[in-house]
């Protein structure tokens, strides 16, 4: 599951397609008007529902078109994470990025890299009935 | 407002290790400012204890709710009914909306605390809450240009400040601000550094009587006139 701010990780997502980039096919977009928007409690959620990982991301710091907003997502990543450990799910499965609207490559390694990275770790012991649950 | 901060978590889940149907109770006035115990906090610590007994197994259920205050009683009232149907309500509300929701549920119920409450205090910046009243029940703040020595002086210094005091820091812990300087430099500003050649007694540590109880003047019972009105004999 991914959350990503429309200006630049969503537009990047969709360069990526008008490249014919190559990316795991796996992964779900939400678009936010900005990273910052990003809540725990989404994340959180994400999790419960069996997702067996999550990234947000935003724009390149410094460039948020909210100012700040990418560096707050960062800190909500940060504190989700330490929810996540209190439970006993590996923090890992949970990542914050951040790129350019121009950057369609960038958006494909990270999800090449997720994909990556959980397989290592192994589906997540919250999965229901070995698939994810997508609630419509 | 009154700050409070979230209990560790393993510490919450030992604490509900003897209970199945489990409520957490958030309380949407101080705690909520401070995101120790609103809703927000309260649909969080919700989420992660769900999914901690999905993972152990437990079978244990966790839901929320979240009234506006658990230090009045007409809120309590209004969900009492349902409080009803849980072996365990984790209150996320500070000591005294824990200990108030247990009163007014009369020992019905086990009432369980999710915070450790901490301090008075105002938001400095968003995230960000520091203390500024003890509640000593006898304020000087005329007196001090509005810092309190009580709290901002570590040493609760009446006459400050002590030979400890250095560039502004106090010697007690050399990251905080010594709080007679604070003091100084606040009755500098106002122009009233006169202020500070009156020696103030000891402070009377006793203006509060713990637990202390106030009753509002237009409250104080009053004797009801039972008496027919004399003149009509
Ligand atoms: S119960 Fe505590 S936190 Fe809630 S409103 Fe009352 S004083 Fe504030
Ligand atoms: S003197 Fe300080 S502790 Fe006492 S009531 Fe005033 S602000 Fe609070
Ligand atoms: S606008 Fe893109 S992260 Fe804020």
């Amino acid at each position: 599951m991914s959350f990503c701010c429309q200006f630049c990780a969503y537009s990047a997502a969709d360069l990526a397609g008008s490249l014919r980039l190559q990316y795991p096919p796996n992964v779900r977009i939400v678009r936010l008007l900005c990273s910052g928007k990003v809540d725990a409690l989404h994340i959180l959620n994400a999790f419960k529902e069996g997702w067996d990982g999550v990234f947000v991301a935003g724009c390149l710091e410094g460039e948020c078109h909210f100012l700040t907003g990418n560096l707050h997502a960062k800190q909500w990543v940060n504190y989700s994470k330490k929810l996540l450990k209190d439970i006993g799910l590996e923090p890992e499965r949970l990542e914050m990025f951040n790129m350019s609207a121009a950057m369609g490559t960038k958006f494909a390694d990270t999800v090449r890299e997720m994909t990556e990275r959980i397989k290592k770790l192994g589906p997540s012991p919250l999965r229901k009935g070995g698939k994810t649950v997508v609630k419509k | 407002m009154i700050i409070a901060k979230l209990k560790p978590f393993d510490e919450i889940k030992e604490m509900l290790e003897d209970y199945r149907k489990i409520l957490v109770l958030g309380c949407g006035s101080c705690v909520a400012v401070c995101m120790a115990g609103g809703e927000k906090e309260a649909g969080l610590l919700t989420t992660q204890l769900q999914m901690a007994f999905e993972l152990d197994k437990s079978g244990k259920t966790v839901e929320t709710i979240t009234i506006l205050r658990q230090c009045d009683r007409e809120y309590i009232e209004e969900v009492k009914e349902k409080l009803g149907q849980y072996d365990a309500i984790l209150s996320i509300a500070c000591g005294v909306g824990v200990q108030f929701t247990a009163e007014v549920l009369d020992g019905t119920k086990i009432l369980l605390p999710g915070l450790n409450t901490t301090f008075l205090g105002a938001t400095a910046e968003p995230g960000t809450w520091v203390e500024r009243c003890l509640a000593c029940g006898d304020c000087v703040l005329d007196e001090t240009g509005g810092v309190c020595p009580v709290t901002m002086c570590s040493k609760s210094l009446m006459n400050g400040p002590c030979g400890g005091h250095e560039e502004g820091k106090c010697e007690v812990e050399r990251t905080r601000d010594c709080g007679w300087v604070l003091i100084y430099e606040r009755l500098k500003k106002l122009n009233k550094l006169d202020l500070l050649k009156t020696f103030k007694g000891p402070k009377n540590y006793g203006a509060v009587k713990r637990p202390d109880k106030i009753i509002h003047e237009a409250y104080q019972p009053v004797a009801v006139e039972k008496e027919e009105a004399k003149d009509k004999k």
